[in-house]
């Protein structure tokens, strides 16, 4: 897979769906082409994030620790983006993530990502509107939960 | 040190003085016969005298004197010589004492310019020895750069001076006091003016040239300070960046030049105002003559011949009077930097040369305990650090020292490794004065590391070994020009009393490491390295580094088997894919195009880097293979690549390490260079800008890059180009690269390089360490682990140690006390910089390996956190400079004092 692929890819992942395409280009040369095989970790519960990942192709399974052992919590599949809560909260890892087949994905190293974000602050805008889209689909949910009960 | 210089001079040279001045005083005798011999020349051959007559002839030769009481003897009676014959006969004469006159001179200023090199060699010695014998107080006050200085600047002058010091006065004085005597018998009265004008300069210039004497020790004081500063500086660059006080350091260093140049310029002005006064009063005199003289043979009291040979005579006494008083104010400017350099040296409590005699023979074990005894040390400022301490530590001991903020622990450590001197009370050793016994005990038998860590700049080897090096312990056999050399090494170490032991002897001391000599060396190396969790780190080193052929000899000799077993061991393991081997018949996707071209390691300038796409045979090599337009185009697609993706970037930004191809500083460069290239025709574009874009497509890795610009056909063309550029290789490249080949050892690539032989996948992120800890197991399989830890020993630490991490120094330094396997080992807050866990586990190490083979050596330890504590024998607890607790942690734990306090 290209450049110029990857910078198709990136556009069909909502998060940078509203930036231009040659900043996405950028973002794509400056980040690592990364793969791994079945069953080979990406990154654990518990570590410190250092990147997030854009799946290009295959799947990934993520996974929590729990007293039973780990748990599947979802499954990632191409174009989706895991672990830029992580890098933008300064927190550590809230979860793991296996690759379930062959994987190649793009590694957006954490100071490359909150570089380009203090840079294009139309990305930044772009991703503010995706994560409090995020946060008010959380919080509805949460309301149907509570209310459910 | 003795205090004047003049003393010191005549006390280790006076033989060579009295030698020298009967050689000068030989010397006078062709001197003062050249001088006569021009007359005898021109009355005799040249005008006729004594040959009057035609064929007429004189003796030539002819040796007769007039002896007391006997009446005069002929020696030899001649030559008769006729005219011309005579004339050249004397001629030659002349010219032999011309030779003559030549080669004395030549004698007399080699045989000064050696007495004055040995006596200054012998005074640096003597300073550095000093300061290898200062107590340890004084170095809290000094700083390196002025000590440095003093002994490299200031007394070199006076190595200039010291031939001269004896010879000068009393040749100069000889030939005034001549002069001054016959004025005298000419005329009294005008030689007394003579002597009156003399008197005043002798009386008048010493006393003016005492402002010289202070302003000359202002200036030597001065620059000693300044180079101080500048050490300072340099030494903290850090602290300097960081505060942004470099405009300060600015503002003092321009302060301080100001300040030297005024007293320089004062200098040059006194200097040239006292000159001026000694022409004047050496020129008055004449004025005087002819008046007075002139008045008094106008009177008819003097005669005109007298005055004549007056004024003749007076010719003489200005030259030597000037070059006397010349060799008098060289004498007051080394006098006083050699008393300022004294003074400077003169301390008091210097340690006596019997503590650091050379010892060849290791000291018996230290059995007896170490016992400090109503110990009182004071810190600089007076504030007491320990109070009248007393306590003893037995041999085969471990204890922990644990003290509070002011406990005064490190004090007592440091007394320990007499670091610290007692103020009152002692350290004693059974019945010995620690500070009594010789280093040669205390620096073998006991050991000691601190958080303060002085490494030398030097190989990690030679660090870790100074500590072994107390006397040389083999005698190096010489022969022939090398024979002949120490011969001459050690005569002259003689004459200037510094010692004769030889550098190049083996210093190591194998026996207190335990080892037999350099084979089995290794071996407890290796354990120390071990102990204090350094070895990785220095494998780590080992492999980054390219290994010196010469002597690691067995990495390249089983090189072939080393990367096989890799191959072996990667596919076993199923990561055949994390490493793209170097193959001669294929292209490696994984390498830069320029490296799949060149398949070798550049060896010199010619063909490193960017100078490779401007080799005229690498571009010709380009060219036959059909590959040059190709690569202009791949780089002309990469320079608009990367100048899309980077233009708008400032040149600072981070990105710009991703971007291999070419720097943000030529970023600009590539964009113009772009615009004119652009439309143009490959044929019309020039041979320097065809290398500055081919240079572009060289840094170029497809997997890692994606710009989709390399095909199967191209890829078979540079494997192509690659044997064409090794065919027919011109001489001159034959040293400049290392071609890659499978069953050879590359020397000027790195361990790692040469192990992997291929390069490791760009799109595994954990390949490079899962390979290295494959590596190393594979080394440790084939016994060549410890091959690679003594070529990551070759490291060389930088100044101060600073290419080492804090933490990294300070494990060296608790390696190099626990090499020489002591009977007292001291540690004083040994690991500082190592996190807990760390120093935990160090911790257990060295007490594990301090004590392997049965040793069972005392140990003392300063620890940073009390839980530290429960190791050891024995613990020992410090407040405000008391010792308050002493027993077993248990007993302790049990108590309800400062111990139980500190841990909870």
């Amino acid at each position: 897979m290209l450049l110029k692929d990857e910078v198709g890819m990136l556009q069909r992942v909502p998060l940078f769906s509203g930036i231009e395409p040659t900043k996405l280009k950028l973002l794509a040369f400056t980040s690592d082409r990364v793969s791994y095989s079945a069953g080979q970790i990406l990154f654990r519960q518990g570590d410190e994030a250092d990147a997030a990942y854009v799946i290009l192709s295959g799947r990934a399974d993520i996974l929590v620790n729990s007293d039973s052992g780990p748990i599947k919590v979802a499954e990632l599949v191409p174009n989706s983006i895991v672990g830029e809560i992580a890098i933008l909260c300064n927190s550590s890892r809230t979860a793991t993530v296996r690759a379930a087949s062959p994987l190649e994905a793009l590694r957006i190293r954490k100071d490359h990502f909150l570089r380009l974000m203090k840079e294009f602050p139309e990305m930044t805008i772009e991703m503010v509107r995706v994560l409090a889209d995020r946060l008010s689909h959380t919080t509805a949910d949460l309301i149907d939960a509570r209310s459910a009960k | 040190m003795e205090p004047s210089l003049a003393r010191y001079i005549w006390t280790h040279t006076k033989k060579q003085q009295v030698g020298i001045l009967m050689i000068v005083v030989l010397s006078m005798i062709p001197y003062f016969m050249s001088f006569d011999l021009p007359k005898l020349i021109v009355n005799g051959p040249i005008q006729g005298g004594g040959f009057e007559q035609p064929g007429a002839t004189q003796p030539f030769m002819r040796l007769h004197y007039n002896l007391p009481f006997i009446g005069e003897v002929l020696f030899f009676s001649g030559f008769q010589l006729d005219r011309t014959a005579t004339l050249f006969a004397l001629s030659l004469v002349f010219l032999l004492l011309v030779v003559i006159n030549g080669l004395f001179k030549l004698y007399i200023n080699t045989y000064k310019g050696r007495l004055g090199e040995r006596m200054l060699r012998r005074i640096r010695f003597e300073l550095v020895d000093r300061v290898l014998r200062f107590p340890p107080v004084y170095f809290k006050r000094v700083k390196s750069a002025e000590v440095a200085t003093m002994v490299k600047d200031e007394v070199e002058p006076l190595g200039g001076f010291i031939g001269d010091a004896f010879v000068q006065p009393v040749l100069l004085g000889g030939q005034a006091l001549t002069a001054m005597l016959f004025i005298m018998v000419q005329n009294v009265w005008l030689g007394m003016i003579a002597a009156v004008i003399v008197g005043i300069q002798i009386v008048l210039i010493p006393r003016m040239r005492r402002r010289l004497i202070v302003l000359g020790r202002e200036r030597q004081l001065t620059a000693r300070a300044l180079s101080g500063r500048v050490g300072e500086i340099v030494d903290g660059i850090g602290a300097v960046h960081i505060h942004d006080t470099s405009n300060y350091e600015r503002a003092d260093i321009a302060a301080r030049l100001g300040l030297i140049f005024k007293i320089r310029f004062d200098l040059y002005q006194w200097k040239f105002m006292v000159k001026f006064l000694n022409n004047f009063l050496a020129q008055v005199t004449p004025f005087l003559f002819y008046m007075i003289g002139g008045y008094l043979v106008i009177q008819g009291r003097l005669d005109v011949g007298q005055l004549v040979a007056v004024i003749g005579a007076y010719k003489d006494l200005p030259g030597p009077m000037k070059e006397l008083i010349d060799w008098d104010q060289a004498r007051q400017d080394v006098q006083v930097k050699y008393q300022q350099v004294v003074e400077q040296f003169t301390v008091e409590d210097l340690i006596a040369p019997r503590i650091g005699a050379l010892t060849i023979d290791d000291p018996a074990p230290m059995t007896n305990p170490l016992s400090a005894i109503n110990l009182s040390i004071a810190d600089d400022g007076g504030a007491m650090l320990l109070n009248r301490i007393s306590l003893q530590v037995k041999p085969g001991e471990t204890v922990a020292l644990v003290s509070t903020a002011t406990g005064g622990a490190e004090a007592l450590a440091e007394a320990f490794a007499r670091l610290n001197w007692p103020d009152s009370g002692r350290i004693a050793s059974g019945a010995d004065d620690l500070l009594e016994l010789p280093e040669a005990v205390t620096g073998r038998r006991m050991s000691y590391a601190s958080s303060d860590v002085f490494l030398f700049q030097a190989s990690l080897r030679d660090n870790l070994l100074y500590g072994l090096k107390h006397a040389p312990l083999t005698s190096v056999p010489y022969d022939g020009a090398a024979a002949d050399q120490r011969r001459w090494n050690v005569d002259e170490a003689r004459r200037s009393g510094n010692p004769e032991h030889d550098i190049h002897s083996d210093w190591i001391n194998y026996a207190s490491a335990g080892a037999t000599g350099p084979h089995d060396l290794f071996e407890a190396v290796r354990r120390v390295l071990d102990a204090v969790v350094l070895s990785r780190d220095i494998l780590d080193l080992g492999l980054r580094s390219s290994a010196d052929l010469t002597r690691h000899t067995e990495l390249a000799r089983r090189i072939v088997e080393l990367r096989a077993a890799l191959r072996t061991r990667l596919e076993h393991e199923g990561l055949s894919g994390l490493v793209a081997p170097f193959e001669p018949g294929a292209y490696n996707k994984e390498a830069t195009i320029g490296q799949n071209l060149l398949f070798g390691a550049a060896a010199g300038p010619e063909l490193a880097d960017r100078a490779l796409a401007a080799n005229p045979y690498f571009a010709s090599v380009l060219k036959q293979a059909g590959l040059d337009r190709t690569l202009y185009e791949m780089g002309m697609e990469i320079a608009e690549q990367a100048i899309e993706l980077f233009a708008d970037l400032p040149p600072d930004h981070q990105f710009f390490q991703q971007l291999a191809f070419m720097s943000a500083e030529e970023i600009p460069a590539y964009e113009t260079l772009l615009q004119r290239l652009k439309n143009r025709p490959y044929e019309a574009v020039s041979e320097t800008d065809r290398a500055m874009i081919v240079t572009l497509s060289f840094a170029y890795i497809e997997p890692r890059h994606r710009f989709g610009l390399l095909s199967d056909e191209l890829m078979s063309k540079i494997v192509a180009a690659r044997n064409r550029f090794y065919e027919n290789l011109p001489p001159e490249l034959q040293n400049a690269v290392e071609r890659y080949d499978p069953a050879k050892y590359i020397a000027a690539a790195t361990v790692m390089d040469n192990v992997l032989f291929g390069r490791v996948g760009n799109n595994h992120p954990d390949a490079p360490d899962r390979i290295r800890s494959i590596v190393y197991d594979i080394l440790d399989e084939l016994g060549l682990y410890a091959e690679l830890l003594d070529v990551g020993l070759d490291f060389n630490v930088g100044a101060g140690g600073r290419r080492l991490t804090g933490g990294q120094r300070q494990k060296l330094d608790v390696a190099r006390a626990l090499l020489k396997r002591p009977d007292f080992l001291i540690l004083n807050r040994p690991l500082s910089a190592l996190d807990q866990r760390m120093q935990d586990k160090v911790l257990r190490n060295v007490l594990e390996e301090a004590r392997r083979d049965g040793h069972s050596p005392a140990i003392v330890w300063v620890v940073t956190n009390p839980a530290m504590a429960m190791m050891f024998d024995r613990v020992i607890v410090f407040d405000s400079g008391q010792l308050v607790e002493d027993g077993t942690h248990e007993t302790l734990l049990a108590g309800s004092g400062i111990f139980k306090e500190l841990l909870s």
